[in-house]
């Protein structure tokens, strides 16, 4: 699954898959479509980097290439080149690079790895900057996703998302697990382990806990989990179902849907715990409440016009307004960091297909071809989305930018996989 | 994060700045893998029991928000779940037709049936489940599961079981009977089951 694509095999595959479905089992990243701008970026094998426990130089191709704006072009003729040497600019500018990253990764004396890198601008032939750490053998994803991070950020002005990490739940016979890993599906730590369904993970602001739905106790009940020593908390136990938790952007508080009325209707409750307030108060079914970016709207799903559309309302409750007005089936809203996109999952002839509508113009799109689409989430700079699909039969977690033009299949799980949540940046 | 300026010759760093570089970078990394013991001994969390009570201030200690650049991972490992208390003997499942909430009259004798036994006894318990076949997302396949479920428990309150007595909760799309996803399956997958606790 580590395959990557020189130029012309990339170009081979994407006159292939005109004529045929391209085979997931072979390749990581799915470009179709035309005019999407990306840029030429040459990343040379760090020196070093066979004799590392990772390819650091494929971890952050594979981390770039899956943004979508960001195209490989060979390297091979720098490969080995390390961070203080200067490269012959004039055969990458022959290759049409617009930039070229080399680096090192050293092992110490004391076990740890001497990371270092430099990216270049090959048309200018200038130093664009570069960093060094030293860290352990099991850091070493994580440098090479900051790097892919800094030269994300220096290219394209935005933020990137390759160190933030990603939860998601899977099945293995009866086991469910919680799973914590790094933004392409790598890496993943079992946060919990149970015999009975774990459902809706939701990452706190700050990215040190989780929400979520636990049937631990043979009902639906909400836990506030702390990721790094394991520490759990019940949030919410009432009477009848407890889900759908999500946090306020602030933190302090958390909306959930609870049936402890009779209805599922969404409640407002305290991050800390206590007594709930009720929100909605519709007799039909209101859940996956969702806050707006800047906290003043919950966005949510409810079927009080006869089939469930995507309402939204004030934080306090008050008279929601109709979001989504086409189709019979519109479920799992989330809304951009930015506040200008609504992602959803809508049932089109039968198949549940990722949605995204422009919430200013309330323009709708379909981007993907896939038919068990679920759970979609927005990741942090707002630029990708991941989700939860099948493909070929089999369950996947799968990234996709917002036009749905490039996708690349997350990890290596065996199993279900479902219920991706993407958290937020770190400090 | 360290910013190495361009045109510094990196290898000429001296060492005492190299550890300085080291020690920050693994800080900015937030990765440090001393930071927390990795061979702690997972929490060990048994199962939640009293489904009435808000308990959101109590269980295990409250969280520390300050553990942001901490990326270690504990795993928690849960026991298995208790055991079904018995209850009156014969049917105890209600099945729904496709997008329905329905308690069709041919389960009249059923309800019939568990009414009687909690009657006979105050102190009796029972948890309607309420499930959805696999088609949807599912919080809101929890929360159809949830209608059938409360439909189930209401049929048994205009029998005279004390409201009390039963407690009506979803499993959504998460547990279902059978596992196809051909029309007989799924029609045994849309159902509400009484169980004793």
């Amino acid at each position: 699954m580590r395959t990557h694509d020189t130029p012309a095999r990339r170009h081979f595959l994407g006159a292939l898959s005109l004529v045929a479905m391209p085979s997931w089992a072979q390749f990581r990243v799915e470009v179709s479509g035309v005019g999407q701008v990306q840029m030429p970026i040459a990343i040379a094998g760090f020196k070093g980097d066979d004799q590392s426990p990772q390819r650091i130089a494929a971890i952050v191709r594979d981390d770039l290439e899956r943004s979508g704006q960001f195209r490989s072009v060979d390297a091979s003729s720098a490969n080995g080149l390390d961070e203080s040497s200067r490269p012959d600019f004039s055969s990458f500018r022959q290759k049409a690079a617009d930039s070229l990253l080399t680096g090192s990764a050293t092992r110490l004396a004391d076990g740890r790895y001497d990371v270092r890198f430099r990216l270049w601008d090959v048309v200018k032939g200038q130093d664009l900057g570069g960093q060094g750490y030293a860290i352990g053998a099991s850091e070493l994803r994580l440098a090479a996703h900051r790097i892919a991070d800094f030269v994300y950020e220096k290219l394209t002005g935005d933020k990137g998302v390759f160190s933030t990490r990603l939860a998601y739940v899977t099945k293995s016979g009866q086991r469910h697990t919680l799973w914590v890993a790094d933004s392409d599906g790598e890496n993943a730590q079992s946060a919990l382990s149970s015999q009975e369904p774990i459902i809706s993970p939701s990452w706190s602001p700050n990215g040190s806990q989780l929400a979520y739905v636990s049937f631990e106790s043979r009902k639906p009940v909400i836990y506030v989990h702390t990721i790094a020593n394991g520490q759990r908390r019940l949030l919410a136990n009432f009477r009848g179902s407890n889900s759908a938790p999500c946090w306020a952007p602030d933190g302090s508080t958390l909306a959930v849907t609870l049936s402890r009325d009779g209805a599922s209707q969404i409640y407002a409750l305290d991050a800390k715990g206590g007594e709930p307030r009720r929100l909605t108060q519709s007799g039909s079914i209101d859940t996956e409440p969702e806050y707006s970016p800047d906290g003043k709207l919950i966005y949510f799903v409810s079927d009080r016009g006869g089939s469930p559309q995507i309402y939204r309302m004030g934080y306090t409750g008050g008279n929601p307004e109709r979001v989504t007005f086409s189709g019979t089936y519109n479920i799992s809203p989330s809304i951009s960091p930015d506040g200008r996109f609504l992602a959803f999952i809508s049932r089109v002839n039968g198949a549940f297909k990722l949605h995204v509508m422009e919430l200013s113009t309330g323009v709708v799109n379909a981007i993907t071809d896939t038919s068990a689409d679920e759970s979609p989430s927005f990741a942090p700079n707002g630029r990708l989305l991941v989700y939860a699909t099948q493909v070929q039969g089999r369950d996947a977690l799968m990234t996709t930018t917002l036009d749905g033009k490039i996708k690349a299949k997350l990890g290596q799980q065996g199993g279900d996989i479902r219920e991706p949540d993407w958290g937020p940046f770190l400090q | 994060m360290i910013h190495i300026s361009r045109g510094t010759n990196m290898v000429s760093i001296s060492h005492i700045k190299k550890l300085a570089l080291a020690s920050m970078v693994a800080a900015a990394l937030g990765g440090c893998a001393s930071s927390v013991p990795l061979d702690t001994p997972a929490v060990e969390d048994r199962a939640a029991s009293g489904s009435t009570a808000a308990t959101g201030s109590a269980g295990l200690a409250g969280a520390d928000a300050n553990t942001t650049n901490n990326r270690n991972v504990q795993s928690v490992d849960l026991s298995k779940s208790s055991q079904d208390k018995l209850g009156p003997a014969g049917e105890r499942i209600v099945y729904f037709d496709y997008d329905s909430f329905l308690v069709k009259a041919d389960y009249q004798g059923l309800l019939e049936t568990q009414a009687r036994y909690l009657k006979a006894d105050k102190a009796r318990k029972a948890v309607i489940e309420g499930h959805t076949d696999d088609r949807g997302g599912r919080e809101y396949n929890l929360a159809l599961g949830q209608k059938r479920a409360e439909a189930v428990r209401r049929s048994l309150g205009l029998l005279g079981v004390v409201d009390a007595q039963v407690e009506a909760v979803s499993f959504g799309k998460e547990k279902p009977a059978a596992l196809g996803s051909d029309e007989a399956s799924m029609a045994r997958n849309r159902r509400a089951e009484v169980t004793y606790r």
